[in-house]
């Protein structure tokens, strides 16, 4: 008998469920659940946690993660985290967005949620469309970028200008923590799970609202392999939505 | 009775009073006429008791919180009036998915738009078919008293839990504006008929709770309306209503909540006079008492239905009714507040007596 030599070196962590994700390929909505998931497990979360989930792409997050949740409607879940974080003030509340469900239709609950200081954390994922109703124009679509429903790009003098939520929640009085990050490289997939710890720990400690902004690939919608999707974040997301620390009360530091 | 007093107060505080009698511990509101009592008296009656109270930047939000504490178990309320219930009916629609407890009231006022702030009944077929999106159905309770309006925010409670469901209150103007004296009480014991086995605590050492209303895989959205429909029919086991008088008539007048309690008044005017008139006053206006109806249409009373609207509720009457006798129609028209005497002639002309 050969006794197993390999030596386990890396693992997903107890949070993360064994399933197969329904993400398209490339797609990073699946590298910020991970990052959550380990956070979560990390930091000894994951048994107190209640997640809220939206309407989107991420709309199955609760297959994904092992956590007790509850979906919201398209754009409430920070009125729904509002609710779960006030009947039960000791446990740790995480909702999850995309772009159209929290800077379209959920413009209103977000300001409102940030503003309040409601002690919840927040994960906003900028992938400049609707990915899951098949690519039309979201509120951060860049200028010029073609949807299927901006089929000659995006112009600025007829649907405004993409909405730089992160620049808006930091200027919110609720707000304890607010960073924007990206997962086109693993230096950036490092500091984005260091921006959420921030958040998560925000909320730990009963400061206020934590809120990460995650420039993320939807190859499917932006018509890219995953190679050109993550060389568009770098040379055409990052540029219009730089990334950075935005509010941080505990460093007393603003970007 | 344990904290019995006898107060005078306005029936939306009895339904405050009463929620938090039955244990309410999350109110989420938004100002709107002629409810925000409700709203006001929660902003310091929760805080005390160790509740939350959440002045939303909307109904929509209100209710969507509603969700949220619903999903932890936690004994949650919200309240508004016609227009805002509109908005309200996204979550509720979700509640009744997802299959969540809460409480939302209603006291209506006039329509369509914006209206008026006066008494209507203009919202009962928002209420009671449902005016939200889908296949669901809601417990809906219209009290005609103060005293009856404590008693049911008690009772919304528990049936709220025992189906995990929403159940709406639904009263009016007249009712939330109203002051009359209220016997309070608390009930010895709250149920929340096993909470713990789908509420959101946290998975710690078991599966996870997920509560959801997207049910996307093969057969899996049939099940769960079949299940959903099955609920709604055992909900007929609260089937409620007051006859007056009844007996002897040769017309029942069905009319419910506050329109109800001024024709009772109407009645006993006409019952002096000689006149064989009777009231029937549906409690719960879903499910409907077409059961008792037809019984006393069986028994070859005429029927007039009264309302504070163009005609809402004699839909259901007809259908209860339909395969023996029918029944007449009398609307009040909202933006006014009728006296028992409006309703003499309609009904003696029902009658065939003038
Ligand atoms: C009230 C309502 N309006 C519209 C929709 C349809 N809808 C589903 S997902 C979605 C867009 C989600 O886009 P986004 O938030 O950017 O997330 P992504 O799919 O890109 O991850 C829309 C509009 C809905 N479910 N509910
Ligand atoms: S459509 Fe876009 S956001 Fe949705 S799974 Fe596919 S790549 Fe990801």
């Amino acid at each position: 008998m050969t006794a197993l030599q390999e030596k386990l070196v890396f693992d997903k962590s107890d949070c993360i469920a064994d399933r197969v994700t329904h993400y398209c390929p490339g797609c990073q909505h699946g590298v910020a659940h991970r990052l959550a998931g380990e956070l979560l497990d990390e930091m000894g979360l994951s048994q107190k946690t209640l997640l809220v989930t939206s309407i989107g792409c991420s709309v199955f997050l609760y297959n994904y993660l092992n956590l007790d949740s509850v979906e919201a409607p398209h754009g409430r879940a920070p009125a729904v985290a509002t609710g779960v974080k006030r009947s039960c003030p000791d446990k740790f509340v995480l909702s999850y967005q995309g772009d159209g469900d929290l800077a379209s239709i959920g413009m209103a609950e977000i300001m409102h949620c940030a503003n309040r200081g409601e002690k919840v954390s927040i994960i906003f994922v900028n992938n400049t469309v609707y990915g899951m109703t098949g690519g039309q124009m979201a509120p951060t679509t860049l200028e010029g970028q073609k949807t299927t429903t901006s089929p000659a790009g995006r112009n600025p003098l007829k649907e405004g200008m993409p909405i730089k939520m992160s620049e808006i929640i930091a200027t919110l009085g609720g707000t304890a923590y607010c960073a924007r990050v990206a997962l086109n490289n693993i230096k950036n997939i490092r500091q984005a799970k260091k921006a959420l710890k921030k958040a998560f720990e925000v909320q730990v400690n009963g400061l206020g609202f934590g809120f990460v902004e995650i420039l993320s690939t939807c190859p499917t919608n932006w018509r890219m392999t995953p190679v050109q999707a993550n060389e568009r974040i770098e040379n055409e997301m990052i540029p219009y939505f730089p990334l950075g620390v935005y509010k941080d009360i505990t460093a007393g530091e603003e970007v | 009775m344990p904290n019995s007093e006898r107060i005078f107060i306005k029936g939306n505080e009895a339904i405050a009073r009463g929620a938090i009698a039955a244990g309410l511990k999350c109110y989420f509101g938004y100002p709107i006429t002629p409810q925000n009592d409700i709203p006001e008296f929660m902003s310091a009656a929760l805080p005390a008791i160790g509740g939350e109270f959440v002045q939303a930047e909307s109904e929509v939000a209100a209710s969507n919180m509603l969700i949220g504490a619903a999903a932890t178990g936690t004994r949650c309320m919200t309240s508004s009036s016609s227009p805002g219930i509109s908005l309200k009916q996204e979550a509720i629609s979700y509640l009744a998915g997802s299959q969540l407890p809460a409480v939302v009231v209603n006291m209506t006022r006039g329509g369509p738009g914006l209206g008026d702030i006066g008494p209507s009944q203009g919202d009962y077929f928002q209420s009671v078919k449902g005016g939200g999106h889908g296949d669901y159905r809601m417990l809906v309770i219209a009290p005609s008293t103060c005293q009856e309006a404590y008693d049911t925010a008690i009772k919304a409670f528990d049936l709220a839990y025992k189906y995990r469901n929403p159940v709406m209150i639904l009263g009016d103007a007249i009712l939330g504006q109203m002051k009359e004296p209220v016997t309070t009480w608390t009930p010895d014991h709250i149920d929340d008929h096993n909470s713990d086995n789908w509420c959101l605590t946290g998975a710690d050492g078991r599966d996870s709770h997920i509560l959801r209303s997207l049910f996307l895989g093969e057969g899996e959205l049939a099940a769960h309306n079949i299940m959903l429909e099955k609920k709604y029919k055992s909900m007929e086991a609260e089937i409620d209503q007051e006859m007056f008088e009844c007996e002897d008539a040769e017309l029942i007048v069905v009319a419910y909540g506050s329109i109800g309690r001024i024709v009772k008044s109407t009645i006993r005017n006409l019952r002096k006079k000689g006149y064989k008139v009777g009231l029937f006053r549906p409690i719960t206006l879903y499910p409907f008492p077409s059961e008792a109806m037809k019984k006393l249409a069986l028994a070859g009373k005429k029927f007039l239905t009264i309302e504070h609207n163009l005609g809402q509720m004699v839909e259901d009457v007809r259908l209860s009714i339909r395969t023996i006798t029918d029944s007449d129609f009398f609307g009040f028209y909202p933006g006014n507040l009728p006296t028992p005497d409006d309703f003499e002639d309609p009904i003696l002309k029902s009658m065939g007596g003038k």
